[in-house]
C-alpha cells in the first residue's frame, strides 16, 4: 500500500462511515431503527480504530501528500486517541433525546474527527489552517444543536463568535509566518526561526492565541463554561476531551518541529500560560455549583497541567503532556457520562441534585469516584501516573518553580473534587427514599462507561504499554 | 521461586474489595462473612510472614523479596520485601484489619462499601511497609490516603466529620507531594551521577547523594511522610481526625496509618539520605520532644475520651519520632517497637472507647462513670490498654519505651529528664479517664440502658490485650528482629 493511502486511511474510514451513515438514514425511518445509526457510527468508529491499530501504524516518520502531513506516531496516537473519543460519545448520543436519532449529529461528530485527524498529522500552515477550520465549524453546529433550548443556542453561538475571532488572530499569524519567511512547511520554517528576536516572539504569541482558544487555555477560556453548560452533554464531553487534545497535538507539533531555537522564549510564555491556566481553573472551580461548570473549569486547569510537560521541552516532558491526554480523555468522558445518564433521569445538573446517587445506583457513585479521584491525580487511576510523568518531565528540564504551582493546583483541585464524592455518598435525598428513585442506563451507555472505568484503572496500573505510546509518539519529533 | 507470599497480601485485600462490589447491596451478612474471612486469611499469611523473618533474623538485608519491572523505560519496578523493621508492621496491619472488621460488624449503612474502602486502605498500606521501590511506595501511599476520605466523611461521627475528613485528606495529600518531589529530585540527581534510572530504593541507597543535596531535600521529604506520622506543628488533623472516624477507621487510622507516615519517614528520609538526617535530626529531635510533651499536655485537659486518645496517640508517636531522631541502636529499637506496641494499644483504645459510646451515646467523660459494672470485659480492656500507655514494665509499652529513653539519655541527657515528664503526665490522664468513665457511680440515665457487648467484640479486645502482655512477657518475640532491621539503618548511617 502506498504511503499516502496508509496516511490517511483513518480518514478514509471515518468518511466512509459517514458516507454510510447518509446513504442508510432514510432506509431506517422507523423510530425504533433509528438506534442502528448510532450503533453503525460507534462500530464504524471502533472497526477504524482495529485496522488502523493492525495495519496503520507508520514505522517511521515520512511527509505524504507533497509535505501537507507528517506520517508519524505522534498523529497517529492523536489519531487513535480521537477516534476512541469520538467512538464514546456516539454511543453517549445514542442515549440524548433529539440529538440519538439525527444523521446529521452522527456525520458531524465523524466530520469533526476527521479534521482533528488532519490536525494531528498537519506539517503545513495551509493544511493545519484547513484542518483546525474543518473541526471547529461541525463542533460550532453540534453544540447548539438543540435549536429549542436557548442554553445550547446561547453554547453554539457563544463558540462561534470566540471561534472565529481567534481563528482570524490565528491566521493572521499564519501569514505573517510565511510573509517572513516564504514558505508553509513546518520543517523549513525552522531554519528561519533561529535566534531569539521580538518577531519570532510576535508570531509565537499569535499562534499561541489561535490554538489556546482550541484548548481553552487563560485568557482565551471564556467560551468553555458557558458552552459546556449549554451544548449537549455528550458534545460538552468531547469538546473537552478529544477537540482539547487536538489542540496540543498542533501545540506540541508546532512549537517542538517549528520553533525548537527559540525555546527559551516560549517556554517562558508557555510557563506563565500554565500557571493563570491551572490557577484560574481551579480557584474559579471551586465556587461552582452546577456540576457541567465544574468540570469545564476543571478540564481548564487539566489543559494547564498538560501544558507543563510541553513547557519542559524534553522527550520524558513531551511524553507527559501525551500520556497526560490519554488518561485526561478516559478519565473526563467518564466525568461527563456520568452526568448525563444523571441528567436525563434529572433533568438537572446542579450538584445539590447528586445528593445520595451512590444509594440510588452505586455502581454509578463508584464510577463517579472512580473519575473524579482519576482527575484529583490519586492512584490506581490514570490521573495519579500523569500528573507524576508530568511533573517529573518539569523537574528533569529544571522548572521546579511550574511544578511546585502545579502542586498547590492539584491541593485545591483535590478539595473541590473530594467536595462532590461528598454529594454523591454522603448527603441524602430530600424524604430519604434513594431506592424509589433508580437511575436506569442503556445498553450503549453501559459498553461505553465499562470500557471507561476499565481504561482508566488499566491506564493508572499497567501503565507500560500506554508510556510507550506516548514516547513513541513524543520521539518522532526529536 | 518462591511463592509469592507478600504479593499475596498486598493485592488479596484490593481483590476483595472489588469482588466485594459486586454482591447485591442487600445481602449485608454475605459481605461481612466475606469480610471476615478475607481479614482472617491476611492475619494468618501476615502472621506467617513475621514467623519467617523472626526465625532468619540473623540474615541480613530483605526477605521474601520478589522484583518484577513495572514501567522499565523509567526504572520504575515492583520490588517488594520485608526486614526486621516491616515485619512487624505487617503482622500489626493484618491484626487491626482482622479486629477491626470484628468490631465494625454491626455497621448497617452500606457496609459493602464500607469494607470494599476499608481492604482498598489496607491493601494499600501493606503495600507501603512492603515496598522496596520509592515508586511504588507512593502509589500504594495515596492509595491508603484517600479511602480515608470517604471512610469518615460517610461513616463518620456526624458532628464533625465532614470537617475532619477534608482536614486530614489535604494535610496527608500535601505532606505526600512534598516527600514527591524529594523522591523525583533524588531519582534525576541519581541519573545525573550515575546514568541509571532507577526508583529502587535499594539502588538508591547506594547512590551517594552529596552534603548539600542531602541538606536540601531531607528536611522536605522526611516531614512531609512524618506529617502522616502526626508530627508537631503538623499534628492538627490527626486527633481531630481520630475523633470523627467512625471505630474501625480510628484504629486503622491510629494504629497503623500513623505508622505509615513514621515509616515511610524513615525507609525514604532517614535511610535514603543519611547525612541529611545527621544534618537536621535536631530540629527532628526537638519537634518529636514538643509532641510527646505537649501532646501529653493537652490529653490532660481533654474532656471528650476519644481526643485524650487522639493527643495521647501525638504523644506516643512523638516518642517514635524520637528514637529515630537519636539516630542510635537503642532509640531506633524502640522505635520500630513502639510503633507495634502503640498500634496494638491505640487499636484496642479505640475498639474500647467504641462500644462505650454506642451504648452511652455520649464519650465525654464527665457524662460517663460506672461503667465497669455493665462492661466490666471493656473496662478490663482499657485498663491495659492504660498500663501499656504508661509504659508498665510486663506491658509491651515498656520494652518499647525503655529502650528509646536509654537512646535518647545517650545523646541528650537533659532531653530524657523533660520527655520524662510526658510518663508522668500520661498516668494521670489515663488514670484519671479510667476512673471519671469506668468507675464511680453510674449515671441514673444508664441504669438498664447499657446492653452487653457481643462475643465478636470480646473476641476483638482479647487478641488485642493477649497480644500486649504476650510481647511485654516474652520481649525476645519482637527485639531480635527489630535490631536486625535497626542495624541496616545504623549501616546507612555510617555507624556500627
Amino acid at each position: 500500500m502506498s504511503l499516502n493511502f496508509l496516511a490517511i486511511l483513518p480518514e478514509i474510514m471515518i468518511l466512509t462511515v459517514g458516507i454510510l451513515v447518509l446513504i442508510l438514514d432514510p432506509f431506517w425511518k422507523d423510530e425504533n431503527r433509528r438506534v442502528y445509526l448510532g450503533w453503525l457510527t460507534a462500530g464504524g468508529l471502533t472497526a477504524t480504530l482495529i485496522v488502523a491499530l493492525l495495519i496503520g501504524r507508520p514505522a517511521e516518520a515520512a511527509l505524504a501528500f507533497g509535505g501537507m502531513i507528517r506520517f508519524d506516531m505522534l498523529g497517529f496516537v492523536f489519531k487513535m486517541l480521537f477516534i476512541f473519543g469520538a467512538a464514546i460519545t456516539a454511543l453517549f448520543m445514542m442515549d440524548t433525546a433529539k440529538i440519538g436519532g439525527r444523521a446529521e449529529a452522527y456525520l458531524l461528530l465523524l466530520a469533526a474527527t476527521i479534521g482533528m485527524s488532519l490536525m494531528a498529522s498537519a506539517s503545513d500552515l495551509v493544511m493545519l489552517y484547513l484542518a483546525v477550520e474543518s473541526t471547529s465549524i461541525p463542533m460550532y453546529v453540534l453544540a447548539g444543536f438543540l435549536l429549542d433550548d436557548k442554553k445550547s443556542t446561547e453554547a453554539g453561538f457563544k463558540y462561534l463568535l470566540f471561534g472565529a475571532m481567534t481563528s482570524a488572530i490565528f491566521l493572521y499569524g499564519l501569514s505573517l509566518v510565511y510573509g517572513f519567511t516564504g514558505t508553509t512547511h513546518f520543517a523549513e520554517l525552522a531554519g528561519y526561526f533561529t535566534s531569539p528576536n521580538l518577531i519570532s516572539l510576535g508570531l509565537v504569541f499569535l499562534v499561541v492565541v489561535g490554538i489556546s482558544f482550541k484548548v481553552s487555555l487563560v485568557p482565551f477560556h471564556f467560551w468553555a463554561p458557558d458552552t459546556y453548560e449549554g451544548a449537549p452533554t455528550p458534545i460538552a464531553g468531547f469538546l473537552s476531551t478529544a477537540s482539547k487534545a487536538a489542540g496540543f497535538a498542533v501545540l506540541i507539533r508546532f512549537f517542538l518541529t517549528v520553533f525548537p531555537q527559540v525555546a527559551n522564549d516560549w517556554q517562558i510564555i508557555l510557563a506563565i500560560v500554565a500557571t493563570l491556566t491551572m490557577t484560574l481553573g481551579n480557584l474559579i472551580a471551586l465556587g461552582q455549583t452546577n456540576l457541567k461548570r465544574l468540570l469545564a473549569y476543571s478540564s481548564i486547569a487539566h489543559a494547564g497541567y498538560a501544558l507543563i510537560g510541553i513547557v519542559a521541552n524534553s522527550k520524558l516532558g513531551t511524553t507527559g503532556t501525551i500520556f497526560y491526554l490519554m488518561a485526561y480523555i478516559l478519565t473526563n468522558l467518564t466525568a461527563f457520562g456520568v452526568i448525563m445518564a444523571f441528567e436525563r433521569v434529572t433533568g438537572s445538573s446542579d450538584i445539590r441534585a447528586f445528593d445520595g446517587l451512590s444509594r440510588r445506583s452505586p455502581y454509578l457513585g463508584l464510577v463517579m469516584l472512580v473519575a473524579f479521584l482519576s482527575l484529583a491525580g490519586m492512584p490506581p487511576f490514570g490521573g495519579f501516573i500523569a500528573k507524576v510523568l508530568v511533573f517529573a518531565g518539569a523537574i528533569e528540564s529544571g522548572w521546579y518553580w511550574l511544578v511546585v504551582v502545579g502542586i498547590l493546583n492539584s491541593i485545591i483541585g483535590l478539595y473541590y473534587y473530594l467536595t462532590v464524592l461528598k454529594y454523591v455518598y454522603l448527603y441524602r435525598m430530600e424524604g430519604e427514599d434513594e431506592e424509589a428513585h433508580p437511575l436506569p442506563v442503556s445498553r450503549p451507555f453501559v459498553i461505553a462507561i465499562v470500557v471507561l472505568t476499565l481504561g482508566i484503572i488499566l491506564i493508572g496500573t499497567l501503565f507500560a504499554p500506554w508510556y510507550g505510546f506516548s514516547n513513541q509518539a513524543a520521539l518522532s519529533l526529536f | 521461586m518462591q511463592f509469592p507470599i507478600l504479593s499475596l497480601i498486598v493485592f488479596a485485600p484490593l481483590v476483595i474489595a472489588v469482588l466485594m462490589l459486586l454482591y447485591k447491596p442487600e445481602r449485608k451478612t454475605e459481605v461481612r462473612v466475606t469480610a471476615l474471612a478475607a481479614a482472617i486469611f491476611e492475619l494468618v499469611l501476615s502472621g506467617w510472614v513475621y514467623l519467617q523473618v523472626y526465625l532468619n533474623s540473623a540474615t541480613p538485608g530483605y526477605q521474601f523479596q520478589e522484583k518484577y519491572s513495572w514501567l522499565p523505560a523509567l526504572g520504575i519496578s515492583y520490588h517488594v520485601g520485608v526486614d526486621g523493621l516491616s515485619a512487624p508492621l505487617v503482622l500489626l496491619t493484618g491484626i487491626v484489619m482482622f479486629t477491626g472488621v470484628l468490631i465494625s460488624w454491626g455497621i448497617d449503612d452500606r457496609p459493602r462499601e464500607f469494607f470494599a474502602f476499608l481492604f482498598l486502605l489496607a491493601g494499600g498500606v501493606f503495600g507501603v511497609f512492603v515496598s522496596l521501590d520509592l515508586f511504588m511506595l507512593f502509589f500504594f501511599y495515596e492509595i491508603a490516603v484517600f479511602p480515608m476520605y470517604l471512610l469518615i466523611a460517610i461513616w463518620g461521627w456526624k458532628v464533625t466529620r465532614e470537617y475532619a475528613a477534608m482536614k486530614l485528606t489535604l494535610y496527608l495529600f500535601i505532606g505526600s507531594v512534598l516527600a514527591l518531589l524529594g523522591g523525583l529530585a533524588m531519582y534525576f540527581t541519581n541519573y545525573q551521577m550515575h546514568g541509571t534510572l532507577t526508583f529502587d530504593m535499594l539502588d538508591l541507597e547506594k547512590a551517594g547523594f552529596s552534603q548539600a543535596f542531602q541538606y536540601l531535600w531531607f528536611l522536605p521529604t522526611f516531614m512531609g511522610f512524618a506529617v502522616l506520622g502526626g508530627i508537631f506543628p503538623f499534628h492538627n488533623w490527626s486527633p481531630d481526625g481520630h475523633v470523627a472516624a467512625p471505630t474501625a477507621v480510628s484504629m486503622f487510622h491510629a494504629g497503623v496509618l500513623m505508622k505509615l507516615g513514621a515509616f515511610a519517614a524513615l525507609r525514604v528520609g532517614i535511610m535514603l539520605l543519611p547525612e541529611g538526617a545527621k544534618q537536621w535530626v535536631w530540629l527532628i529531635f526537638g519537634l518529636a520532644m514538643v509532641n510527646v510533651v505537649y501532646g501529653a499536655f493537652i490529653a490532660m485537659i481533654q474532656t471528650d475520651l476519644k481526643y485524650v486518645i487522639g493527643f495521647s496517640s501525638v504523644s506516643h508517636m512523638g516518642l517514635v519520632s524520637l528514637g529515630f531522631a537519636t539516630l542510635t541502636r537503642e532509640g531506633m529499637t524502640g522505635a520500630g517497637l513502639q510503633m507495634f506496641s502503640h498500634g496494638v494499644m491505640t487499636a484496642l483504645f479505640f475498639a474500647a472507647v467504641g462500644m462505650v459510646y454506642d451504648r452511652a451515646h455520649t464519650r465525654q467523660i464527665p457524662e460517663l462513670g460506672g461503667m465497669v459494672k455493665p462492661l466490666p470485659f471493656v473496662a478490663i480492656a482499657f485498663i491495659i490498654g492504660g498500663l501499656v500507655s504508661m509504659g508498665m514494665p510486663g506491658f509491651s509499652g515498656f520494652i518499647a519505651e525503655f529502650p528509646i529513653f536509654m537512646g535518647v539519655w545517650q545523646t541528650h541527657w537533659f532531653a530524657a529528664v523533660i520527655a520524662s515528664i510526658s510518663i508522668v503526665i500520661t498516668a494521670a490522664y489515663i488514670l484519671l479517664a479510667i476512673r471519671r468513665s469506668f468507675f464511680g457511680d453510674l449515671p441514673p440515665q444508664f441504669e438498664g440502658h447499657i446492653g452487653a457487648i457481643s462475643v465478636l467484640d470480646k473476641v476483638a479486645l482479647g487478641t488485642l490485650s493477649l497480644i500486649m502482655i504476650t510481647l511485654g512477657l516474652f520481649p525476645n518475640l519482637m527485639v531480635p528482629m527489630v535490631s536486625s532491621g535497626v542495624q541496616n539503618v545504623l549501616r546507612l548511617l555510617g555507624g556500627a
